[in-house]
């Protein structure tokens, strides 16, 4: 006599390989996943509601935790809600210098997904390699502000501070020696017979059931959704600038794969062009110099009565948007990251709401992972490139 | 001195206890434990940069059982919390804990509802690794200065005695 | 006026109460009742064409009244517009709408947060559980009458 039951099993929350602290509770019959229910809340923070206790610029750091690989992306989308807010214009070098650290950050944050995805799937070295080129972007990030993963460089109205003198050059030779490193990635995996059979139709998703299930980023561009935020509703001048947005086009994870190989180069690309546009702009003309947002100059200060005033205000209160609000949304290296900030006049926000890609491309893993086998759920994890603190907050 | 002059110089005498120390501190297999952004630095310590496996810890144990020191990294969050405790309890003696980063020592930035105020409130940390997050060297400060607390401490007399103190008291 | 503001003032016109430009970006304000409706309109209307969910915020007035209210943000690939849809929930007490999940799925992990953060039902949704917070904790944390260093 036969009975057979199915088994309910825990990965996570402690597992070498759910990058970080997610639990997915998978119910299986034998290697075969009847069900994957994601348990997340972890990693929950609060920090939505630590914002509305805030002022704007002290929000500031909260927003560079959120997905802690491109740290400095989120506060990129954040300044650009306040800007959009306050009806502000952000002069062209910040810009420039703006995208250039949002690709140098993407690259990172894809290496970073490229070393940890091989790693846990078996390929170990792919690790080692993706991460000697990481520690040279960090160190660009270093010398901006002196962190590496956490560097606060942007503010609300443009930048802390024009770049340091050896940013350039040091730049420039990250972007020349990229490409050739990034054939060595290509050498290791692509054409790996185990990467296919590990990678090849797992966790399928049609253009349909993309758009559906809210996905975006390489996930939906790797569905074949001709979509990228910077092209198609661009934002802090990435209309002159000049990539290709690659697609896959079976939806599955070794197409994903490929689409953020690729996106490794465009952005490197964008990197390139950012630092030709920067020798053609004034230095040091790096915020906007409007009152509501930047300190005035300090004979100002001192002699004029108004001027005195405004300081401090912007000191003792901080930043005092109108009310209203405002949805912004930029293409983080997860997908759309979104802020959502309501504003009641007052120098804390009224209600922030992070739009976290990562919580929503998640949200279809018992989709994907239903009738797959049990080793093809590290890899979905892998796939969907989640950090724990975009999808916890 | 002594026997070593009358071998020649290549035989080595020393001390049991800081024979055991010595290979206690040089092989200290930490778990995975990596909870948010503390974590990626921690990964950097043990990757080609910073290698941690200079000091022999780059065998990262998926199992409490077979790991030695827990670093924490990370903001530990409450309903995380009972997944730790039952890891602490589950790695096998000798353990040592390492807070590493802001949130960890004391729950760093995050003083909200749901963050615990720091690890220490409920497991015996033994080295606290300020900063949010501490560079790669800083985390490799902290385990030098746990090694050199290992080492003090000759078969760990010292730390069991108060240990049992402790859970007397308890009782 | 935008499309959708169009569209809605030519399908649904007693259950928009405002439209509002403000910054390039539309936001209209409509009555809770028939919410799923008038989702699947802008969705399924060519001229609009709003088949992507970005996001659903919970949101909380206090101490207005109404004081609950929920914000749908839409993206249009074809347009490559956005719109804000906004609405304010009639109870208080126990704030509840219709789950729009048959609309889009991708909404369902959205409003399980926000009824784990906000405590505001979706009549409707498959499986309505808390999502962030342990499954035994008591309170909502996101509303404004909750301390931000816990109970």
């Amino acid at each position: 006599m036969k009975r057979t039951e199915t088994m309910l099993l825990n990965l996570g929350p402690s597992h070498p390989s759910t990058h970080g602290v997610l639990r997915v509770l998978l119910e299986l019959d034998g290697e075969l996943i009847l069900r994957a229910d994601p348990d997340i809340g972890y990693l929950h923070r609060g920090i939505e509601k630590m914002c509305e206790y805030r002022t704007y610029h002290r929000c500031m750091p909260l927003m560079n935790r959120l997905d802690y690989l491109a740290g400095e992306v989120n506060l990129f989308g954040f300044c650009l809600a306040m800007e959009k807010l306050l009806g502000i214009e952000v002069p062209k070098r910040a810009q420039y210098i703006r995208v250039m650290l949002a690709e140098l950050t993407r690259i990172a944050s894809h290496l970073f997904w490229l070393g940890t995805h091989g790693h846990d799937l078996g390929a170990m070295t792919p690790l080692f390699y993706a991460f000697r080129e990481r520690e040279k972007i960090m160190d660009l990030c270093e010398m901006v502000s002196g962190a590496r993963m956490f560097p606060l460089y942007f503010r609300i109205g443009g930048l802390a501070a024009d770049l340091p003198e050896a940013f350039i050059p040091a730049a420039w030779e990250f972007v020349k020696s990229f490409p050739e490193k990034h054939q060595d990635y290509h050498s290791l995996l692509t054409k790996n017979e185990i990467w296919i059979e590990r990678t090849k139709d797992v966790g399928v998703m049609t253009a349909d059931e993309a758009l559906d299930w809210g996905w975006s980023g390489p996930m939906a561009r790797g569905s074949g959704i001709n979509w990228d935020l910077r092209r198609d509703n661009p934002y802090s001048s990435y209309e002159e600038f000049d990539f290709v947005v690659p697609l896959g086009k079976n939806g599955d994870t070794y197409d994903r794969y490929l689409v953020r190989m690729e996106e490794m180069l465009q952005a490197n690309r964008i990197v390139r062009q950012a630092l030709e546009k920067l020798a053609d702009t004034p230095p040091g003309d790096i915020k906007a110099k409007d009152s509501r947002v930047s300190l005035p100059p300090k004979d100002a200060v001192y002699n004029d009565i108004a001027g005195l005033i405004n300081h401090f205000k912007l000191i003792q209160e901080g930043i005092t948007p109108p009310v209203g609000e405002v949805y912004q949304c930029i293409e983080a290296p997860k997908g759309e990251m979104g802020f959502y900030i309501v504003s009641d006049g007052s120098p804390q926000p009224f209600r922030l709401k992070i739009r976290g890609p990562s919580f929503i491309n998640l949200s279809a893993m018992d989709k994907l992972a239903r009738g797959r086998l049990l080793a093809d759920s590290i890899a979905l994890i892998g796939t969907m490139d989640i950090v724990l603190a975009d999808v916890d907050r | 001195m002594g026997i070593e002059e009358h071998l020649g110089y290549n035989v080595l005498t020393t001390t049991l206890e800081k024979l055991v120390d010595w290979g206690r501190k040089s092989s200290l297999w930490p778990a995975t434990f990596g909870l948010a952004c503390c974590a990626i630095e921690m990964i950097c310590t043990a990757a080609n940069r910073w290698d941690i496996a200079r000091f022999g810890m780059e065998a990262f144990r998926a199992s409490p059982r077979q790991a030695d020191v827990i670093i924490i990294a990370g903001t530990v969050c409450k309903k995380m919390m009972p997944p730790i405790e039952r890891i602490y309890e589950q790695m096998t003696e000798p353990k040592w804990v390492i807070a590493m980063g802001a949130c960890a020592c004391s729950g760093g930035i995050f003083d909200s509802y749901a963050v615990v105020q720091g690890i220490d409130n409920y497991l015996p940390v033994d080295v606290y690794v300020p900063g949010c997050p501490p560079r790669p060297e800083g985390l490799l400060y902290g385990i030098l200065k746990l090694h050199e607390k290992i080492l003090q401490d000759p078969f760990l007399t010292k730390r069991y005695k108060e240990g049992l103190a402790l859970r007397q008291e308890a009782v | 006026m935008s499309q959708a503001a169009e569209l809605l003032q030519e399908k649904f016109p007693e259950e928009v109460v405002e439209v509002t430009e403000f910054r390039g970006e539309t936001t209209i304000v409509v009555k809770p009742g028939r919410i799923v409706d008038i989702c699947k309109a802008l969705r399924d209307d060519n001229r609009t064409s709003y088949r992507y969910l970005s996001m659903i915020a919970g949101l909380d007035y206090l101490p207005q009244s109404p004081r609950f209210g929920v914000a749908y943000n839409l993206y249009s690939h074809k347009n490559k517009n956005r719109v804000t849809l906004k609405t304010l929930l009639t109870d208080d007490a126990s704030p509840a709408i219709d789950s729009v999940v048959p609309v889009w799925s991708t909404a369902n992990w959205h409003e399980r947060e926000a009824y784990d953060m906000m405590g505001i039902r979706f009549r409707g949704h498959p499986d309505l559980r808390r999502i962030l917070m342990p499954n035994d904790w008591v309170g909502h944390p996101q509303r404004k009458d909750y301390p931000l260093r816990g109970k």
